[in-house]
C-alpha cells in the first residue's frame, strides 16, 4: 500500500434503489494526502458514494479500490484503515465523552495502554477535557462535532470519509473544524469530504460536483472556476428585480441571482452579446451597468447542476 | 471472536443500562408486580362469590348443610330470594354468581341417594364455575354426567361440605415457578430486540459496522449483560416466591438456575434474531408480541398442556417458554433432576443453536 499514491480509485460506481439511480456511473480518483470534497445538493446522492466507498452498501455496478484493497470484498480489512463520520451524530448520546472514545478505542483493538494515552492526547487536542465527563447527548453542535473527529481519527486512519460533518455547526466551529482537517491531511492522511456549504468547497484540494447521482464537474477549485471565466456578470440597477426578470428572457442566460442591489450573472458557453443585453432592457426602460466579474464555486455549481441533459464534462 | 472487543461492547452495554431508568425500574418492577398480581389477585380459588341461597326444607339438617357450605367462605349470601325462580333472576341479571336451592323433600332425597341440592352457576364465568363445582363435590355422589355438561344448574347431593373445606390451598405455589419463565420471557426477548433495534434508529449501527468489531462479538457482547439482568430477576421471583408465599424448591437450587439459565439463553438469541428483523423499536415490540402471547397461552403456564388441541400442542412444543414451565415445575415442586427431564433440556439447547445461528446468518455488517 505505501507508495500508492491513489487512495480512492472508483469506475462506474453505481447504486439502484429500486428504480431511483440514486449513484450513476460515478468514476472518482482521490490521490493520497488530499482534502478531496464531494460538492451536491441533498439526495445527489454524496452519502450513496461515500457509503459504498467504505463499503458499507454494496454497489449495483461498477468497482472500487480503496488503499489498494478492493470494495466490498475486502472491506473488513479496510475497516482498520479508514475512519468514518457519518452525517447524523453516531457516537452513544447516553455516554459520556471519555466512554466514548474509550469505547472506540477498544473497538479498533487499541491496546490499553495505548488508548489512555492516545484518549488523553485527543482530549486535548478537541479542547473536550472539561466535558470528558459531560454525557455526550448533551454536548453543543460543536463539542458534538469534535467528539465525532476525535471518534472517528482514533486509531489514526490512513482515509477519512466524513459525511456533511458540517451541517449543524456554526461558521466558527466550522473554521476551527477546517483547520483540523488539514492538519490531519499535512500528517498524511487522505480526506474525503461531503459539503453542500460552497465556502467549505473552495478550500478543498480538488471537488467532485455531484447531481442526481451523477459526477457533473471534477477539479480543483481553480480549474472549475476557471472554466467559467468570460460568463459571469454584475449587473447594477435601480429596479433590480423587473431587470431580473428581463435578462432571464434573453437565450443563453443561465441564471441571474440577486445580491443586494447587484445581480450575479451566469451565461452559458454560447457567447454572450451585453450589447444586445443593454438594449433589450432599455427597450423596457430599464438601466443597468453591466461588469464582467470573477466567477466563483457557486457558479460552477449552478453552471453544472442546471443541465442534467448534458453528459459529465470534465474541466481539468 | 477477539475477547477484547466484545468485552468493549460489554462494558458499554452496561453503562447504558445503568444510566437507562426505565429499563432499571423494568427489571425490578415487572418482575415484584407479576409476581404479586398473579400471586394474590389472580387466585384461581374463588372467594366470596355473591350468592342466594333458598332453603324450602328447613329442616336442621338443611341448616347444618348450608352452614357448613358458608364456612367455606366460598359463596357469601346478599340477597333474601324466597323461590327458585327468584334464584334464577338474580343470576341472570348478574347480581349473583351462584345459587344454592334445597327443595322441600331434601330428606328424602337425601335417604334415596338423590341429587338433594341444586347449585345453581352462573357458567359464563369458567373460574366461577369451577370454584361452585367444588363447593359441590361430594366423596360419594352420582352424577349424571350429560346434564353436568350441558346444563347449568350440577346437581349435586352434598353431604358434608367440611371434607372439602380447604381455606389453605394457595395457587401461588404453582404459579410462581411459571412466573420466572413468565417474566423471563417478557423482558428477555424485548430488551435485547431493543437494544439492537435502537442502535440501528439512533444511527449508532452505521458508526459500528464501519469499525472492525464483527457480528458474533457485538451480539455476545449485548446479549450477556442481560442474561445476568435475567439472573437477578430469576433470583428475585425465587426470593419474594418464597418469602411471600412459602414456595418450596424441592429439588436442588443449581438446576433451578441451570434451567433458568436455558430460558434466558433461548430468549436473548430469539430477541437477537428480531432484532435483525424489525426496522423500529415499535416493530420489535410488535415481534415480541408475537411470541409472548402465545407463549401465556400455550406453554402450560395458564391452561394445563394436555388440555389443549393438538395443534396447539405443537406451537406449544416450539415455544421455550413451555419446555422451561415444565422443567422449573419439575424441579422445583416435584424435585426432579434436571437429568431425569432431558428431553426439555434438549429442546432448549436446539432452540439456542438455530435462533443464534440464525440470527448471525441474518446480521450484515452493510447498510443495504
Amino acid at each position: 500500500m505505501p507508495g500508492d499514491e491513489v487512495a480512492i480509485q472508483a469506475s462506474g460506481l453505481t447504486k439502484c434503489f429500486g428504480s431511483l439511480r440514486a449513484v450513476d456511473s460515478l468514476d472518482l480518483t482521490v490521490k493520497r494526502r488530499q482534502v478531496y470534497g464531494f460538492l451536491g445538493p441533498n439526495g445527489s446522492g454524496k452519502s450513496t458514494a461515500i457509503r459504498m466507498l467504505c463499503g458499507l452498501l454494496t454497489p449495483t455496478a461498477g468497482d472500487i479500490e480503496v488503499l489498494g484493497l478492493r470494495i466490498p470484498e475486502q472491506a473488513e480489512q479496510l475497516r482498520y484503515h479508514i475512519g468514518y463520520m457519518t452525517q447524523q451524530f453516531s457516537l452513544f448520546s447516553d455516554l459520556t465523552v471519555r466512554e466514548n472514545l474509550e469505547f472506540l478505542a477498544a473497538i479498533h483493538g487499541l491496546e490499553s495502554r495505548n488508548s489512555r494515552k492516545r484518549v488523553e492526547q485527543l482530549l486535548q487536542e478537541y479542547q473536550l477535557e472539561e466535558r470528558q465527563r459531560q454525557l455526550a447527548g448533551t454536548l453543543s453542535g460543536g463539542q458534538r462535532q469534535r467528539l465525532a473527529l476525535a471518534g472517528s481519527v482514533l486509531h489514526q486512519p490512513e482515509l477519512l470519509f466524513l459525511d456533511e460533518p458540517t451541517s449543524a455547526v456554526d461558521p466558527e466551529s466550522r473554521r476551527d473544524f477546517w483547520e483540523k482537517l488539514f492538519e490531519l491531511a499535512d500528517e498524511g492522511t487522505t480526506i474525503l469530504v461531503s459539503s453542500h456549504y460552497m465556502d467549505e468547497a473552495e478550500r478543498c484540494h480538488r471537488l467532485a460536483v455531484l447531481d442526481h447521482g451523477r459526477l457533473v464537474a471534477d477539479g480543483s477549485p481553480a480549474e472549475l472556476t476557471g472554466g467559467l471565466e468570460g460568463r459571469t456578470f454584475e449587473v447594477h440597477a435601480q429596479e433590480p428585480r423587473r431587470v431580473r426578470q428581463k435578462l432571464l428572457q434573453i437565450a443563453g442566460v443561465i441564471s441571474a441571482a440577486q445580491i443586494g442591489m447587484n445581480l450575479r450573472v451566469l451565461c452559458d458557453d454560447s457567447g454572450v452579446d451585453l450589447q444586445q443585453w443593454q438594449q433589450s432592457l432599455e427597450g423596457a426602460g430599464l438601466e443597468a451597468q453591466i461588469e464582467p466579474t470573477a466567477p466563483s464555486l457557486e457558479d460552477v455549481f449552478v453552471a453544472v447542476t442546471s443541465k442534467p441533459a448534458q453528459k459529465p464534462e470534465a474541466v481539468s | 471472536m477477539n475477547w477484547h472487543r466484545m468485552w468493549a461492547v460489554l462494558i458499554k452495554e452496561l453503562r447504558q443500562v445503568r444510566r437507562d431508568r426505565v429499563t432499571l425500574a423494568m427489571i425490578v418492577v415487572i418482575p415484584i408486580l407479576q409476581l404479586v398480581l398473579f400471586g394474590y389477585a389472580i387466585n384461581m380459588n374463588l372467594r366470596h362469590l355473591p350468592a342466594a341461597i333458598v332453603d324450602q326444607a328447613g329442616t336442621s339438617g338443611s341448616r347444618q348443610l348450608l352452614m357448613d357450605m358458608l364456612a367455606t367462605d366460598i359463596i357469601h349470601p346478599v340477597s333474601d330470594a324466597r323461590t327458585p325462580e327468584q334464584v334464577m333472576d338474580l343470576l341472570r341479571r348478574g347480581e349473583i354468581q351462584v345459587g344454592v336451592v334445597i327443595p322441600q323433600d331434601f330428606e328424602r332425597r337425601l335417604a334415596t341417594g338423590e341429587s338433594a341440592v341444586q347449585v345453581l352457576v352462573d357458567g359464563s364465568d369458567t373460574v366461577v364455575q369451577s370454584a361452585a363445582r367444588q363447593l359441590a363435590q361430594m366423596p360419594v355422589v352420582r352424577v349424571d354426567r350429560e346434564r353436568q355438561l350441558n346444563s347449568v344448574p350440577l346437581p349435586e347431593s352434598p353431604f358434608s361440605v367440611v371434607s372439602f373445606y380447604n381455606p389453605q390451598r394457595v395457587s401461588a405455589i404453582n404459579i410462581v415457578p411459571g412466573l420466572i419463565g413468565i417474566i423471563l420471557t417478557m423482558t428477555m426477548v424485548m430488551f435485547t430486540a431493543i437494544a439492537i433495534v435502537r442502535e440501528h434508529e439512533r444511527g449508532n449501527m452505521e458508526l459500528l459496522i464501519a469499525t472492525p468489531v464483527s457480528g458474533a462479538e457485538l451480539m455476545t457482547g449485548k446479549v450477556l449483560p442481560y442474561g445476568f439482568i435475567g439472573l437477578i430477576q430469576t433470583s428475585l421471583v425465587l426470593l419474594c416466591g418464597m418469602w411471600l408465599f412459602g414456595v418450596p424448591i424441592r429439588g436442588s437450587l443449581l438446576d433451578v438456575y441451570l434451567a433458568a439459565i436455558l430460558l434466558i439463553l433461548a430468549n436473548l438469541t430469539l430477541g437477537l434474531l428480531i432484532s435483525t428483523r424489525a426496522k423500529s423499536q415499535f416493530q420489535a415490540m410488535q415481534m415480541t408480541f408475537f411470541v409472548f402471547v402465545p407463549s401465556i397461552l400455550l406453554s402450560g403456564f395458564v391452561f394445563p398442556f394436555e388440555g389443549m388441541p393438538e395443534p396447539a400442542q405443537w406451537i406449544a412444543e416450539l415455544l421455550p417458554l413451555t419446555h422451561f414451565v415444565r422443567l422449573i415445575r419439575g424441579v422445583m415442586l416435584r424435585g426432579a433432576e434436571l437429568t431425569e427431564l432431558w428431553p426439555d433440556v434438549l429442546a432448549l439447547i436446539v432452540f439456542i443453536g438455530v435462533m443464534m445461528t440464525l440470527a448471525i446468518l441474518r446480521f450484515s455488517k452493510r447498510l443495504d
